[in-house]
């Protein structure tokens, strides 16, 4: 026998279940509970940069929209600074969560465009939003990301959107703009499943 | 700012994404390999709360939707450390729970088990860990609930938790569940889990020398976040 390492093991995942709105937005359960219900506001009023909004809807391997999805979002402000890490403005959070509807499955949330970030190796990444879906079926939560297709230069520089290995497959994270609103729609499984990251 | 990597994740340790037994594992499971990321601020840093965004009585569930009396069932206390893999506990951590009430029944639109709701009971609770990464929250055991998988699956009693570290891609959800219940060795959402001692590490323990006597009984859950690497030889300008 060698010595032990010590570490302890992470605690193992296991799905949110069909009932994770009770405890992380009670509001979309159908009862008020808190005075403040966490990840509604993710900039807060005098945050910096465009006013966008995203939305879109998360599809099964069938291609049926998964309704009872929670989406957080975790993103930095206009000058690419996350909360915690530099100076943000007052009420910019940069976390939220976001439910869709449960009768469509289409998913909505307001905030403001994020600026390029440090990679590891200290190169700008393009504009992005990191997100973490939990659900029903979905047993480790799954992380992506949500590029904007407006900023076609930046992301052709992209480092992470570089390690797709198939071209076509880096299309998945990257949101279509209309205006202010940025479409992004994720599919968990099937020919267009969107890539998910192991980070 | 410069910061330390996290450990990888043991993915040999979490459930698989597609689990058959657990039917809507099925077609929710991503077919393509996930795409390993060096860590950047992106995935290191990640959202604080601080005590001005929660109630004190937020960690109470007999109490935090009482309208003419306490909720109904076992009454007891839930608690223990939130730690990092190298041991070192995770302070002011945000900690979220949900559960049914003592029947199985979920406050949500969409469950429409017949056990009843108990108008006492909303079945959600949160609190943020103190300096030594200790929790606790007073809530009642909550019963095991039937399910459409199977024909005849019945969840064993359990408490979803949600805990936040310090960096997004510490984020967790998982199932608490109470020692001694044999639907544990039968469910197929804890079997998506492939490892004995991953499982085991879900089971809170009856722990007698926190119960309040004539009150409350106690289970204790300790959870592990993952913890960041210590590189002693790397070249960056913070020390070990």
């Amino acid at each position: 026998m060698v010595q032990s390492l010590n570490y302890l093991k992470e605690t193992a995942s296991q799905t949110a279940g069909p009932y994770v709105h009770i405890g992380l937005a009670p509001g979309a359960a159908g009862f008020d509970i808190y005075a403040n219900e966490l990840g509604r506001d993710i900039t807060g009023p005098t945050a910096k940069g465009d006013r966008i909004t995203v939305t879109g809807t998360v599809s099964d391997g069938t291609g049926a929209p998964v309704k009872d999805v929670l989406i957080e979002v975790w993103q930095a402000n206009a000058d690419g600074v996350y909360p915690g890490e530099g100076h943000v403005e007052d009420g910019f959070r940069g976390f939220g969560r976001a439910i869709p509807d449960f009768d469509s499955g289409v998913f909505t949330f307001e905030t403001i465009k994020p600026g390029a970030v440090a990679a590891s190796n200290g190169k700008p990444m393009a504009p992005h939003i990191n997100l973490w879906l939990v659900a029903r079926g979905i047993n480790v939560g799954l992380n992506t990301r949500m590029y904007f297709g407006d900023e076609t230069e930046a992301n052709a520089a992209d480092p992470v959107l570089g390690l797709i290995e198939q071209v076509h497959r880096r299309d998945t994270l990257i949101a279509r703009p209309d205006g202010s609103t940025y479409h992004f729609d994720i599919c968990l499984q099937g020919d267009a499943e969107t890539v998910f990251f192991d980070i | 700012m410069t910061r330390k990597d996290l450990i990888q994740r043991d993915r040999e340790w979490h459930p698989p994404a597609y689990a058959h037994d657990y039917k809507s594992s099925v077609t929710r499971s991503p077919r393509y390999a996930l795409l390993s990321l060096d860590n950047s601020e992106s995935e290191l840093s990640g959202p604080t709360f601080g005590h001005s965004d929660i109630d004190p009585l937020d960690n109470n569930l007999i109490r935090n939707y009482a309208k003419d009396g306490d909720a109904i069932g076992e009454r007891i206390i839930v608690h223990g450390r939130v730690l990092d893999e190298n041991a070192r506990p995770v302070p002011n951590a945000l900690v979220e729970i949900w559960q049914a009430n003592a029947g199985g029944r979920y406050r949500h639109k969409k469950d429409t088990y017949l056990a009843p709701i108990d108008p006492n009971f909303g079945g959600c609770g949160r609190t943020l860990t103190d300096e030594n990464g200790r929790y606790a929250f007073h809530t009642v055991k909550p019963g095991a609930y039937p399910w459409r998988n199977w024909v005849n699956n019945w969840r064993p009693a359990h408490i979803h938790f949600s805990v936040f570290g310090t960096a997004f891609a510490q984020r967790l959800i998982t199932q608490m569940y109470f020692e001694g219940d044999p639907l544990i060795a039968k469910c197929p959402i804890v079997k998506s889990i492939p490892d004995q001692r991953a499982i085991d590490q879900l089971v809170a323990a009856l722990d007698l020398n926190e119960t309040v006597p004539l009150d409350s009984i106690a289970y204790k859950f300790d959870i592990v976040l993952r913890g960041h690497r210590s590189t002693f030889f790397e070249n960056r300008p913070e020390g070990n």
